[in-house]
C-alpha cells in the first residue's frame, strides 16, 4: 500500500511536501494559523510521519483561506496553499467526517450550485448553506443579505446557463475515465 | 482597438454586479474589445478543489477550451477566477496524464484543449497592455486631490501569475495615480480580507476585515478601491457588521478599480453600477463635483 505522503504527493497540490525543510515561514505568514490545531509546517511534519488520520480528520486544513502568503515566501516551492486543498480533496474524497468548521458544509452548498446551474448561483448557494449547516447564523445574517439583495446584488432565480448540460457531460465522463485507469 | 475573450466570473453577474458593469463601461473608451466567452460556466473556484481536486480541473479545463478556439488572450476582471484558471492551465501542463484524461472527457462535447492560451487579470491588461500613460491621456474628469486606499487583497498578486510583486505591489497605484488621485500608503494592500471564509467562519473574517479598514483610515483614505469582486463584498457589504462586533463607526466606501477608472472619464455613475455600493459612495462623488466646479470657476 502507498504510504501516505506518496498518496499526497501524488495529488495535485501536494506534489512537493518532500521539499520541505521545516523553517516556519509558513505558519508565521498565515493570517489563519491561530485557529489550526496543526498550523501548515506542523501538518507537513505530521504528513511525513505517516499521521493518516490525524490529519485527514482534521479541521485545519479547512481554515485556509488561500491567501498564498506561505507559498510566496517559502524558500522550497512547497506550495502550502495548494496542499491544504490537495488534503481537503484527500479527506472529502474518502469519507473523513469534519468537526469544528463549517466550511466543508460551504464549499458543498458552493459546489452543488455550479452542478445545479453551471454556474455559482450566489443566493440559491447561501441559502443552503445557512439552512442546512446554521439555520440560527441565517437569521442573524438577514440584514447583511437584504442589504445585498437591496443593491440589486442577489438575483434571486439563477440565471440560465445552457452549457451547463455539456459541463455534467464532462464531468460525468471524466469520472468513467478516472475510475478505469 | 485591442481584442480579448472575456471571463466575467459569477459573481460579476450578482454580488459584484458593479465590476460586471463598469468593466464594460470603460472597455470601449479605453480601446479594448472584451468578447464574453460564449458558454463559459463557473471556473470551480476554490470549493471544487477543496472536494475534489481532479474533477475541478476539467471544470476550469471547459472554460480554457473554449478560450484556447478563439485564438485572443482570457481575461478575467476576478481574481479568484484568474488563480483558479491559471492554475488548472499549470497542472495540465505538469501532468500529461491528467491532460489526456481531460482531453478524453471534453471530447463528448468536441472541445479540446492543448494548452495555448494565456489567461490574464484585467489589472494586468490595464496596466500592461493599454498602460496607466494612454489612461491618463483619456481623462475627462481628474480625481485631484481624492486620497485612494489601493487594495490589492491576495488573489491579484499571489500566487505570482501576473507581473507585480507579491507582497508590495505597485500596479493599482499606478491606475489610481494615473486619474489624478493619490494613492496613500497602504501597508495591508495585499493582505487577506477572509475570502469567501466570511460565510464559513465569520469570526475570523470580520477581524482581518476591521484592519484593513483601520490601516485605510489611519492613512487618511477617503475610499478604498480593490479589483476583486470578493473582497469588495467583504470590505462593502459586511462594514457594518465590523462596526457592530468591534464597536466601531467605519464609513468607508469601496469601490472597484473599473468604477473609479469610469468616474475619471467621466462616464454616467448608474452606468458604473455605483448604486450597487453598499457603503454610500457619494463622499467620492461630492469629491469629484466639487472639483469639477473648481475647474469651472477657475477657468
Amino acid at each position: 500500500m502507498k504510504s501516505f505522503v506518496d498518496e499526497v504527493a501524488a495529488t495535485p497540490g501536494g506534489e512537493h511536501i518532500r521539499a520541505c525543510i521545516q523553517c516556519g515561514i509558513c505558519t508565521g505568514s498565515c493570517p489563519a494559523a491561530s485557529e489550526m490545531e496543526y498550523p501548515p509546517r506542523k501538518i507537513i511534519a505530521m504528513i511525513r510521519a505517516g499521521m493518516r488520520d490525524e490529519v485527514l480528520s482534521s479541521s485545519s486544513m479547512w481554515f485556509c483561506l488561500s491567501c498564498h502568503l506561505c507559498g510566496c515566501r517559502c524558500p522550497r516551492g512547497v506550495k502550502p496553499t495548494d496542499l491544504a486543498h490537495a488534503l481537503e480533496s484527500l479527506a472529502n474524497q474518502q469519507g473523513f467526517r469534519i468537526k469544528g468548521t463549517r466550511t466543508p458544509a460551504m464549499y458543498r452548498s458552493f459546489v452543488s450550485s455550479i452542478k445545479g446551474n453551471g454556474r455559482v448561483h450566489e443566493f440559491g448557494m447561501m441559502l443552503k448553506f445557512y439552512l442546512l449547516a446554521n439555520p440560527l447564523s441565517a437569521v442573524k445574517m438577514l440584514p447583511v443579505g437584504l442589504k445585498l439583495f437591496m443593491h440589486k446584488r442577489l438575483p434571486l432565480m439563477p440565471k440560465k446557463v445552457e452549457a451547463k448540460e455539456d459541463l455534467s457531460k464532462i464531468t460525468q465522463k471524466f469520472k468513467e475515465v478516472r475510475g478505469s485507469q | 482597438m485591442k481584442y480579448y475573450s472575456y471571463y466575467p466570473g459569477c459573481s460579476a453577474e450578482a454580488t459584484a454586479v458593479g465590476l460586471g458593469l463598469s468593466v464594460q463601461a470603460i472597455a470601449k473608451p479605453l480601446d479594448m474589445e472584451l468578447i464574453e466567452l460564449e458558454g463559459w460556466t463557473c471556473c470551480g473556484s476554490t470549493p471544487y478543489g477543496a472536494l475534489d481536486e481532479l474533477e475541478s480541473i476539467v471544470v476550469a479545463a471547459r472554460n480554457l477550451a473554449l478560450a484556447e478556439k478563439t485564438g485572443l488572450d482570457l481575461v478575467t476582471p476576478c481574481s479568484s477566477c484568474c488563480v483558479t484558471l491559471n492554475r488548472a492551465y499549470i497542472q495540465l501542463q505538469d501532468h500529461p496524464k491528467l491532460m489526456a484524461q481531460v482531453n478524453e472527457a471534453l471530447a463528448v462535447v468536441n472541445l479540446g484543449y492543448h494548452g495555448n492560451l494565456r489567461v490574464r487579470h484585467l489589472v494586468d491588461v490595464l496596466v500592461d497592455d493599454i498602460t496607466p500613460e494612454v489612461i491618463a491621456s483619456k481623462v475627462q474628469q481628474g480625481l485631484n486631490g481624492l486620497k485612494v486606499a489601493p487594495y490589492y487583497g491576495c488573489q491579484l498578486v499571489r500566487p505570482r501569475y501576473g507581473t507585480d510583486d507579491t507582497e508590495f505591489p505597485h500596479s493599482l497605484d499606478r491606475l489610481v495615480e494615473c486619474l489624478g488621485a493619490e494613492a496613500v500608503p497602504y501597508p495591508l494592500k495585499a493582505r487577506c480580507c477572509g475570502g469567501a471564509l466570511i460565510i464559513s467562519e465569520e469570526n475570523l473574517a470580520l477581524g482581518l476585515i476591521r484592519k484593513l479598514l483601520d490601516s485605510a483610515v489611519e492613512n487618511g483614505a477617503q475610499c478604498i478601491v480593490t479589483p476583486c469582486p470578493l473582497c469588495q463584498t467583504n470590505l462593502d457589504a459586511y462594514q457594518s457588521r465590523v462596526n457592530r462586533k468591534f464597536k466601531t463607526n467605519y464609513n468607508l466606501p469601496v469601490l472597484f478599480i473599473s468604477q473609479l477608472i469610469g468616474l475619471a472619464l467621466r462616464l454616467a455613475p448608474i452606468s458604473l453600477g455605483l448604486n450597487t455600493n453598499i457603503v454610500s459612495p457619494s463622499r467620492v462623488l461630492d469629491h469629484i463635483y466639487k472639483v469639477r466646479q473648481e475647474v469651472k470657476s477657475g477657468a
